[in-house]
């Protein structure tokens, strides 16, 4: 992507358009632990999704798909929150 | 119409008859009346605004930022610590182009403790982004604050501006103003233009309070420092159409005396008053003195101070004010960065006076151009740094 002047920037600090978080920077590079979830025990009650700070949960068709881990900073709020304990919080190998 | 008010009194009258969409605000003394007053009018049902009485003036501030950028008209008083307080969201509410008005009684800052007239917290903000317009009466502090809506909320603007006036000084003097009817007001102002980007705006999503890193930051404040290069064409306009409507005309600065003028002292709000009447008291002893008085203090006016001191010898600056660990008082390094690189430059001479309410009195004044007929003498102004009417 072409990255803009000065002069090509909107009014004040603003992007015209929402959802832009993704993709645009990786916000997770000193995670110490990942979530990684069992999708075979999820019961997609979206409790995770409700309650994760950085929207890092990814869902589709109402339910739990993943993780996006550009975006989760490990923080362990969706394991905590789980109700069938079916997230693990696992050390990241460097 | 003529009326006889309490210059915080005669601010809350013209915040009625401004009837901002939202004020949010915690009442802090010298400017104390202007949110009573204000919050009693809404209680009376005499305006439709909503009145937010938060907990602390950096909510006051964060609710006025939300509302603006929702496309509201929003207004506020302060002062003090209740401005120091708002800090952080001052920046905010400047970069993000909230044309948020507040009102501030100019007061001292802790420690020590002191309620009085001086210049320091409006000085502290001097770096924030907001615009600042200075007044020396109550008429010009109502003036000033029916301009400054029109101004901050003009599309070419589009940025937070300061409403100064000396605590106690002013904000506490009754003096007989000339105020507009209402109607007059609303149709001065008009409506608030819409934003091109809103909060509120459902069918247009747009983050607000973005992030911007290495490679954007720099390019977000070039485009911000850029826009002011409008406003002072903007105030010129406002004031023109301002004139048309009341007689009362305004400039960015004030000239009192200056085309002859080799000793000329440069004032802000109160006393820029106390220093025309020495001049006048000089003038007649054969002086030739003059007094620059700054109505719009930011943007800076560079090419207009340059303009007005062309023909001074000796350049004496009031602080109301101190830089602490600086070279000087906040508005003497202004002055002397917009002179600095000029081929004719007069001497320049900071006079820290009038802090914590301490009276500025005639004869400080004529102490001071005194000091300036002497450096014209010694060829210097020494010290650089002179505290007037401090006991030693």
């Amino acid at each position: 992507m072409k990255e803009q002047k000065w002069n090509e920037l909107p009014e004040g600090v603003i992007i015209p358009e929402g959802g832009n978080s993704q993709g645009s920077y990786i916000v997770a590079g000193w995670r110490t632990f990942k979530p990684v979830v069992n999708l075979d025990k999820c019961i997609h009650c979206m409790t995770c999704w409700i309650m994760c700070p950085d929207n890092a949960i990814e869902a589709k068709g109402g339910k739990m798909i993943g993780f996006d881990y550009e975006a989760c900073k490990g923080c362990g709020v969706c394991a905590e929150v789980c109700p069938v304990k079916v997230i693990d919080m696992v050390k990241e190998e460097r | 119409m003529k009326v006889a008010l309490e210059t915080n009194q005669l601010i809350a009258l013209a915040m009625k008859q401004i009837e901002p969409h939202v004020v949010a605000a915690y009442p802090i003394t010298p400017s104390t009346e202007v949110v009573q007053e204000f919050s009693q009018y809404v209680a009376n049902g005499d305006v439709r605004t909503e009145f937010v009485p938060v907990e602390s003036e950096h909510s006051a501030m964060s609710a006025c930022l939300a509302a603006s950028l929702s496309g509201a008209r929003v207004m506020t008083a302060t002062a003090s610590q209740g401005l120091a307080f708002m800090w952080e969201m001052l920046h905010i509410a400047a970069a993000s182009r909230a044309p948020i008005v507040t009102i501030v009684a100019n007061r001292a800052l802790s420690a020590p403790i002191n309620i009085h007239g001086d210049h320091a917290d409006s000085m502290g903000a001097r770096d924030t982004g907001w615009l600042q317009l200075w007044a020396e009466t109550a008429q010009e502090a109502y003036d000033n604050t029916i301009q400054a809506i029109k101004i901050a909320e003009d599309p070419r603007v589009r940025f937070p501006m300061l409403v100064n006036y000396d605590g106690f000084t002013t904000s506490h003097a009754v003096e007989t103003v000339e105020i507009l009817e209402d109607d007059q007001v609303r149709n001065f102002i008009g409506s608030i233009p819409k934003p091109q980007y809103s909060l509120l705006d459902t069918e247009h999503p747009t983050s607000f309070g973005v992030l911007a890193l290495q490679d954007y930051y720099m390019e977000f404040r070039k485009a911000q420092a850029e826009a002011y290069k409008n406003v002072k064409d903007v105030v010129l306009e406002v004031a023109d159409a301002y004139a048309k409507l009341t007689g009362r005309k305004y400039g960015i600065l004030e000239d009192y005396k200056l085309d002859d003028a080799d000793v000329v002292l440069v004032a802000m709000n109160s006393a820029a008053g106390t220093a025309k009447d020495t001049v006048d008291a000089l003038r007649k002893e054969g002086k030739k003195v003059g007094v620059l008085k700054i109505r719009l203090f930011r943007p800076f006016p560079v090419e207009e101070i340059r303009e007005a001191l062309k023909n001074a010898k000796a350049v004496a600056v009031m602080d109301r004010a101190y830089t602490f660990g600086g070279p000087a008082g906040p508005l003497f390094e202004e002055v002397a960065t917009a002179m600095v690189n000029q081929n004719q430059k007069p001497l320049l001479g900071d006079f820290v006076t009038g802090l914590g309410g301490r009276d500025i009195t005639t004869d400080e004044i004529k102490q001071i151009f005194d000091t300036g007929y002497k450096a014209l003498e010694k060829g210097a102004f020494e010290p650089l740094v002179n505290w007037v009417g401090v006991r030693e």
